[in-house]
């Protein structure tokens, strides 16, 4: 069974049809790889999986479970976790009250008014697991704000990690990152490949064709090619297309 | 910085030092106020509108929500107060409830209808609701006495079971409010820096990251609106009380105008005692001022021109900046002295 099953999706804004009966599968512990041109979809098919958008047509189901159209809260308690592709964090929080936010234990406490939020050894030490396998656990206390590009990134990562999430979807992880960036993240992907579930858009061939175990292609809304990157870089399609040129 | 971020120790405390100082310098005001030209009733007033100004904090600073029609569940709960003990039952402790009750379903109607808004949305919605309830409020004769609003309201004595405090007079009935904003100072801090104040908290800096982490943003920002609008509605029941009546002024678009003015000059968008400075200040200056022209309140809105302008983070904001500085200019002066010490004196 498919971790997660994309089936007809479709979407349409206005009078733009911008996902065209979209299927994809990923089976639980692949890495995914979406690639495809600016504007092709990808994005919009990450918030259709992450219930940010509702397809108007088409279902998403999550490890069996029809969870098409539900709201991004719900969606995200059922173990779907994401990046965004402009960094979204809370800038004033700490990097380590950031991670807190994420973590499961933390959000079931979230009506709680009685008890203090911080001095909780437990969450204490789970957030700084998470920020430890980023490498940014020396800058805890640092503000999300106050961190350097990478280390946002590496943050947005381990934000997503502390939601101990099924599936991991990363929109464009390693935009704006330097070689040394892009390299460590590679490497702390390949330390989660197939401990869960991995989707991710990404613009950098090298990257994705190294990590990704299948890609899915998509242009003008649809998925026009799929396959292992040994497979991808074969396909036709994909040899004529500038995507090719990197492959 | 942010309202309820804090990971200070003071953040896990029931009770902070702050609030001892605070209260502490509080309890003393009956005993100066008269020599230095105010009265103990002004006392009273700030004591109650630092309370709503705090209860309206947790909307606009702890969640960054825009609530520009406020002053409609302070004046819900004033009316609620009289209305209770005219009609239901002259307890203080029930008809303090009735207040907080009223005005929190009165908060949690609108909440229902704006939650899902944002911005210029939510504030324009705010304010719309808020010119509702203040019509009415002037329109139902038969139940707010209209424009004349709701007159004689008693001050109900302060009843334990086995002892009663008459609060008739004012300086008693300042230590009852003074009891109760500590109580209500506790009650607030506690939940701004709970979870569910963090969870509020990082709301206003993303809903859609809270969102995506599992927080269900709607709901949260219509309890707190709800929240808010009770604690308000607390507020406006013992203003009732301060009063002797509940007029619908308190309700006007100004009126709300006056808390936002207070908590924005105070500094309530990064402190939590930001309200309590503004409003100390908004209502002194209107005494103070006000005492050698009518024209008061052009002068305070030169002083709100002026921090918006300058420090938009207000009097609490500056304050901390300079604590920052002072304490850097301490370690800088450290520094160069240590410096003196390894490579000798100037000579």
């Amino acid at each position: 069974m498919s971790m997660i099953e994309a089936a007809g999706v479709h979407v349409r804004f206005g009078d733009r049809v911008v996902l065209e009966s979209v299927d994809l599968a990923v089976a639980e512990g692949e890495f995914h790889g979406v690639m495809g041109p600016n504007g092709a979809g990808k994005t919009t098919f990450f918030n259709v999986l992450t219930g940010r958008v509702k397809p108007d047509r088409g279902s998403i189901r999550l490890g069996g479970e029809d969870v098409t159209g539900l709201s991004p809260h719900r969606i995200a308690a059922k173990g779907i976790a994401r990046s965004f592709q402009i960094m979204t964090l809370f800038d004033e929080f700490s990097a380590r009250d950031n991670v807190m936010m994420g973590l499961p234990a933390f959000r079931a406490r979230g009506l709680d008014m009685i008890r203090a939020a911080a001095g909780d050894r437990s969450l204490l030490d789970q957030a700084s697991g998470a920020l430890a396998a980023v490498g940014l656990a020396d800058k805890a206390d640092v503000r999300a704000k106050d961190l350097s590009y990478g280390d946002r990134r590496a943050l947005e990562i381990a934000v997503a990690l502390a939601q101990a999430p099924r599936v991991l979807c990363l929109d464009e992880p390693t935009s704006g990152l330097g070689s040394d960036g892009v390299q460590r993240l590679a490497t702390l992907v390949a330390q989660l490949k197939g401990k869960l579930t991995i989707v991710a858009i990404e613009h950098d061939m090298e990257f994705l064709f190294s990590l990704a175990d299948r890609i899915s292609v998509i242009h003008w809304g649809q998925v026009v090619a799929r396959g292992t990157p040994q497979e991808l870089q074969r396909n036709e399609w994909v040899r004529r297309s500038n995507l090719g040129k990197f492959a | 910085m942010i309202v309820g971020s804090t990971t200070s120790s003071d953040a896990v405390r029931l009770v902070t030092p702050t609030m001892l100082l605070l209260w502490l310098v509080l309890a003393t005001v009956p005993l100066w106020i008269a020599r230095i030209g105010l009265y103990p009733y002004l006392g009273i007033e700030i004591l109650i509108w630092a309370l709503y100004a705090l209860a309206f904090n947790l909307v606009l600073g702890t969640a960054g929500l825009p609530s520009f029609g406020h002053g409609a569940y302070f004046g819900i709960g004033a009316y609620a107060f009289g209305l209770c003990q005219f009609d239901i039952v002259a307890n203080l402790w029930i008809c303090l409830a009735a207040a907080a009750l009223a005005a929190g379903v009165a908060g949690a109607i609108v909440a229902l209808f704006i939650s899902h808004r944002r911005g210029i949305y939510y504030a324009f919605m705010t304010i719309a609701f808020g010119q509702i309830f203040w019509t009415l409020s002037i329109k139902s004769h038969r139940v707010t006495g209209g424009e004349d609003g709701l007159l004689k309201i008693r001050r109900l004595p302060a009843d334990f079971g086995v002892v009663s405090f008459d609060l008739t007079d004012n300086v008693a009935f300042y230590y009852f409010v003074l009891a109760v904003f500590a109580v209500g100072i506790v009650v607030l801090w506690r939940l701004v820096h709970s979870p569910y104040g963090r969870v509020i908290a990082a709301i206003k800096q993303s809903e859609v990251r809270a969102a995506h982490l599992g927080y269900n943003v709607w709901l949260y920002k219509a309890s707190v609106f709800t929240l808010s609008a009770a604690l308000s509605g607390f507020a406006g029941g013992l203003f009732a009380m301060a009063q002797l009546a509940a007029f619908p002024d308190v309700m006007s678009l100004h009126q709300s105008g006056y808390v936002v003015m207070m908590t924005l000059v105070g500094g309530g968008l990064v402190s939590f005692w930001g309200p309590v400075i503004g409003v100390l200040l908004f209502l002194t200056a209107r005494d103070v001022i006000g005492a050698f022209t009518n024209a008061w309140m052009l002068y305070f809105g030169l002083l709100f021109m002026a921090i918006v302008l300058f420090r938009p983070e207000g009097i609490a904001g500056a304050i901390a900046a300079a604590m920052q500085q002072h304490s850097l200019n301490a370690l800088r002066r450290r520094g160069s002295s240590a410096m003196r010490l390894l490579f000798g004196g100037g000579r």
